[in-house]
């Protein structure tokens, strides 16, 4: 993997910040674009725009095809049974309410939703909502001080009431991998499904829906060098004919009548309107940019970095790193004794690095620790092991200035 | 007593003899050490500016006719921020603080602070000072 070759498709990558050249370690919150991928975006607007499914002119069938061929692509890269099992949304939080409030339909009072510690609010907040809708119980798997998931607390929540299972597959806030292939396994011996929120771990593990036989899998393009805006939902097509449809409107749509309308069938049922059509094609060329890597190679590299940058980082005194799980993402996380998270990323921006602070919309886990917030440094594989050093050098400078 | 403009005319003036924002920062995190404390019994939910990444908290209390802050953070930057807008705005009449306008932050190099969507929330905290001068005014009339 030749990484100053890769830099060059990401022309974000050559810019400054402050009069310093741009350290980009925020890749949990959002990953860069690859020229690439920008010139299907504009390559769409130039030249065959149109609304898809509809019209019988070229330019609605090209952009229909490519947006088809897209879903395709996915499909395969998550090896799913079918192409109409990968639902178009615009985001893993928009993926995640489709079902959450499809299963408002599916609950009883009395039902038991199971939840992790580690979760983003966009995998607890839709479903607490369910609850006060549905008069279900949120169950929460505790994790311990390495931000790791109590399984033995896990087997104990499992029950005949248990309904569905959501967990991370990695800790956005930590960088966890989550165990969820046992998790999955657990759920499924006593009847229940599991939706598993895959945004932080699509960039970094490629995951087989079907050898996981997981009932929901969601993602977001922009994780993994695709635009915002789109996302994907993976449903099982059995778990996603039980699931009613999520918004009404166009394209979802068999028949319309003022007396009854019929739904149309999958993945229809759940795309009403028109979608982002240039962002669904431009994911799939996101999926081809980093399959043409290879995802093992990116995960390979990325593991040196993170083994680079936690050396490097814990020899600074006084700081902490949150998250030690054994396995884990290319995302550090951490405080120094005595300063703000916030300080230390405002030095860090005047000094071009690019940090997420905060309690990055996990704040049960700041809770557990007992912190406002950390600083988050998350590794793609187009930063390097220089970029490492200009952050441990830019941190030393701003611990020095609020120290 | 001095007028809010000739407050932020002289904090214009410090600002103005530093080169980089280097020694601008090392200076508000100065000026946020001589910040006038708010009483440990304030520190509370009720008294903290919401839409902030760090903790605020901010007191004012009226003597004779003029609104006096006090304030903490716990974060050192805003401290500094927090400050450097006490100054401005403590120790002057309701109607003044009211009156006030704010792009002295322009001119000390603080604009990106200026934002709304940035995370520190200046603006808040300039809001909620006026608020208080609105809360007061009411209390004097």
């Amino acid at each position: 993997m030749d990484v100053q070759k890769i830099r060059k498709d990401f022309p974000i990558l050559a810019r400054e910040v402050n009069g310093k050249p741009l350290v980009y370690f925020d890749n949990a919150a959002t990953s860069q674009t690859p020229i690439q991928v920008i010139d299907v975006i504009v390559d769409y607007y130039k030249n065959y725009n149109a609304n898809i499914h509809r019209g019988v002119h070229a330019l609605s069938q090209e952009a229909t095809d490519a947006y088809e061929a897209a879903r395709q692509k996915i499909q395969k890269h998550f090896n799913a049974a079918h192409p109409h099992e990968i639902i178009f949304t615009s985001g893993t939080t928009h993926s995640i309410n489709i079902v959450s409030n499809g299963y408002a339909h599916l609950l009883k009072k009395g039902d038991e939703l199971i939840v992790s510690a580690l979760e983003h609010h966009s995998n607890i907040v839709p479903w607490q909502m369910l609850c006060e809708k549905t008069g279900a119980l949120l169950k929460v798997i505790p994790m311990n001080e390495d931000g790791v998931l109590l399984m033995e607390e896990y087997d104990k929540l499992l029950s005949d009431k248990t309904r569905l299972v959501f967990v991370n597959h990695v800790s956005n806030a930590l960088g966890t991998v989550n165990p969820i292939e046992s998790i999955i396994e657990k759920a499924h011996a006593i009847g229940a499904e599991v939706l598993i929120d895959g945004a932080q771990a699509s960039p970094h593990i490629q995951a087989d829906v079907q050898a996981l036989d997981v009932d929901y899998y969601v993602t977001s393009a922009h994780k993994l060098c695709g635009p915002t805006g789109i996302g994907i939902l993976y449903g099982k097509e059995s778990a996603l004919k039980r699931l009613p449809p999520y918004q009404g409107g166009g394209e979802m749509i068999a028949e319309v009548t003022f007396e009854k309308t019929t739904y149309a069938g999958l993945p229809h049922k759940f795309e009403a309107g028109t979608p982002n059509i240039s962002g669904g094609i431009a994911f799939g060329a996101a999926l081809d940019y980093i399959n043409n890597i290879g995802m093992n190679q990116i995960a390979a590299y990325e593991e040196e970095l993170l083994q680079y940058g936690t050396a490097a980082l814990e020899k600074i005194p006084g700081l902490k790193i949150y998250g030690t799980a054994p396995q884990k993402t290319a995302v550090i996380s951490f405080n120094v004794k005595g300063i703000h998270p916030y300080d230390i990323g405002s030095i860090l921006d005047k000094l071009g690095i690019a940090v997420r602070t905060g309690h990055h919309c996990a704040q049960p886990i700041m809770d557990y620790y007992q912190i406002p917030g950390t600083v988050r440094a998350s590794f793609s594989f187009y930063n390097t092991f220089e970029e490492i050093d200009s952050m441990v050098e830019a941190l030393k400078k701003a611990i020095q200035m609020l120290q | 007593m001095e007028t809010i403009q000739e407050v932020q005319e002289e904090i214009v003036e410090e600002f103005s003899m530093f080169d980089d924002w280097m020694q601008r920062y090392e200076y508000m995190i100065e000026l946020g050490k001589s910040l006038p404390l708010i009483d440990a019994q304030y520190k509370t939910d009720d008294y903290i500016i919401k839409g902030c990444q760090s903790k605020v908290w901010v007191h004012a209390d009226l003597e004779k006719d003029k609104l006096v802050f006090t304030a903490d953070s716990d974060a050192i930057i805003t401290k500094g921020i927090i400050a450097i807008l006490i100054r401005v705005f403590s120790h002057q009449h309701p109607d003044a603080i009211l009156e006030a306008e704010t792009e002295f932050i322009d001119k000390i190099g603080l604009k990106e602070h200026l934002s709304p969507t940035r995370a520190n929330g200046l603006v808040s905290m300039i809001k909620q000072l006026k608020m208080y001068a609105i809360a007061f005014k009411t209390q004097l009339n």
